[in-house]
């Protein structure tokens, strides 16, 4: 699959951790931040690890979390 | 890098202000992304219900008129009938759709109102604190059943796709649900065509989506999602329930 990460805008997560139930690497989690609505919020921990399934960025209720994904070669 | 996920357009930049874990959200999300993929931004018209929804007007960033309670279908056909060349959809939980407001519906429904509905099935009342819906299961408990729904006194869940996909009218009808990745594919696909169907003026289009209410369900997100799968499903199938021909 693709490399690319997630990316996480934290003021916006309510740390409901829907989105680290889904991911297939396992490299979504709650982190000891809390944000400024007063939330703990949700982190990835190893982003060389994404594989760009978008499965965490679907199922986040907040719209937290955008997506990059590298070229691929035909894209260069 | 290139962004393969963002924000929708169709989308203003409020944050909402549903619970944490709330499937509002999601249902919000897919229909902007409809919206914009269909390119229709500019005409869309939404018809805001009461509800926790109640406040989607400053969440979709399209034209929207708020309606009383359970009465968006009529709002919407008055709208579509002065405007007919917009796309107008309503956005309705099942207190203001299954409850109040099931005349509107029923009677939207069977004219084939060219208009398109969003169903947020989550089988309680949410806003006003979690009481017993039309669409709450047997022994589910509510303030209203805190001993569980008994069927005797109050009968058992309206499925209100079942229950329209008998009526002439709609073009479109089906349940979907938003308990994991793979089924919030299978909504939008869903959302899509139900909006696609007015588009190409085919008649009233339906979309129910199983949701979740993790506050008045008493439960996390996380389980209320399995829930969901769990209990909900088996109740209310997935699946088409009424597809004319021409829709795609
Ligand atoms: C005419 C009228 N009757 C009753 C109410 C109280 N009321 C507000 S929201 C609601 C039910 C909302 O439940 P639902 O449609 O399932 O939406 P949810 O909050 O679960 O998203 C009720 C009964 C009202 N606002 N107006
Ligand atoms: S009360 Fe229930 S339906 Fe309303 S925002 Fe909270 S979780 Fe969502």
């Amino acid at each position: 699959m693709a490399k690319g990460r997630p990316v996480f805008n934290e003021d916006r997560c309510k740390g409901c951790q829907l989105c680290t139930t889904v991911c297939p690497v396992d490299i979504v989690h709650m982190s000891e931040r809390i944000n400024s609505r007063g939330y703990y919020t949700a982190e990835v921990t190893d982003p060389d690890k994404c594989i760009t399934c978008m499965k965490c960025a679907r199922i986040c209720p907040d719209v937290v979390i955008e997506i990059l994904r590298e070229a691929t070669k035909e894209e260069k | 890098m290139k962004k393969v996920f963002e924000r929708p357009k169709s989308l203003t930049d409020v944050p909402f202000s549903y619970c944490p874990g709330c499937t509002h959200g999601i249902a919000h999300r897919l229909v902007a992304e409809v919206i914009d993929e269909l390119g229709i931004q500019e005409r869309t018209i939404g018809i805001a219900p009461v509800g926790c929804s109640v406040l989607c007007y400053d969440f979709f960033d399209v034209d929207m008129q708020e309606a009383a309670h359970g009465r968006a279908p009529a709002v919407a056909t008055g709208i579509k009938r002065v405007h007919p060349d917009s796309i107008v959809f309503s956005y309705q939980g099942d207190g203001d759709l299954a409850s109040i407001g099931t005349a509107e519906i029923v009677h939207a429904a069977n004219r084939g109102e060219k208009i398109t509905v969003i169903f947020i099935n989550n089988a309680i009342y949410g806003m006003t604190g979690g009481q017993m819906a039309p669409t709450t299961l047997p022994g589910q408990k509510t303030t209203t059943s805190p001993y569980g729904r008994d069927t005797e006194a109050c009968g058992y869940p309206i499925r209100i796709s079942e229950m329209l996909s008998t009526l002439d009218g709609p073009a479109y009808i089906a349940r979907a649900s938003l308990h994991d990745p793979q089924n919030i594919v299978k909504a939008k696909s869903a959302i899509r065509k139900a909006f696609q169907a007015q588009v190409d003026g085919l008649g009233f289009s339906l979309v129910e989506l199983l949701s979740t209410c993790p506050t008045n369900w008493g439960m996390t997100p996380v389980e209320s999602l399995k829930w969901l799968e769990d209990n909900m499903i088996p109740r209310y199938p997935l699946g088409e329930y009424k597809v004319i021909e021409g829709v795609k």
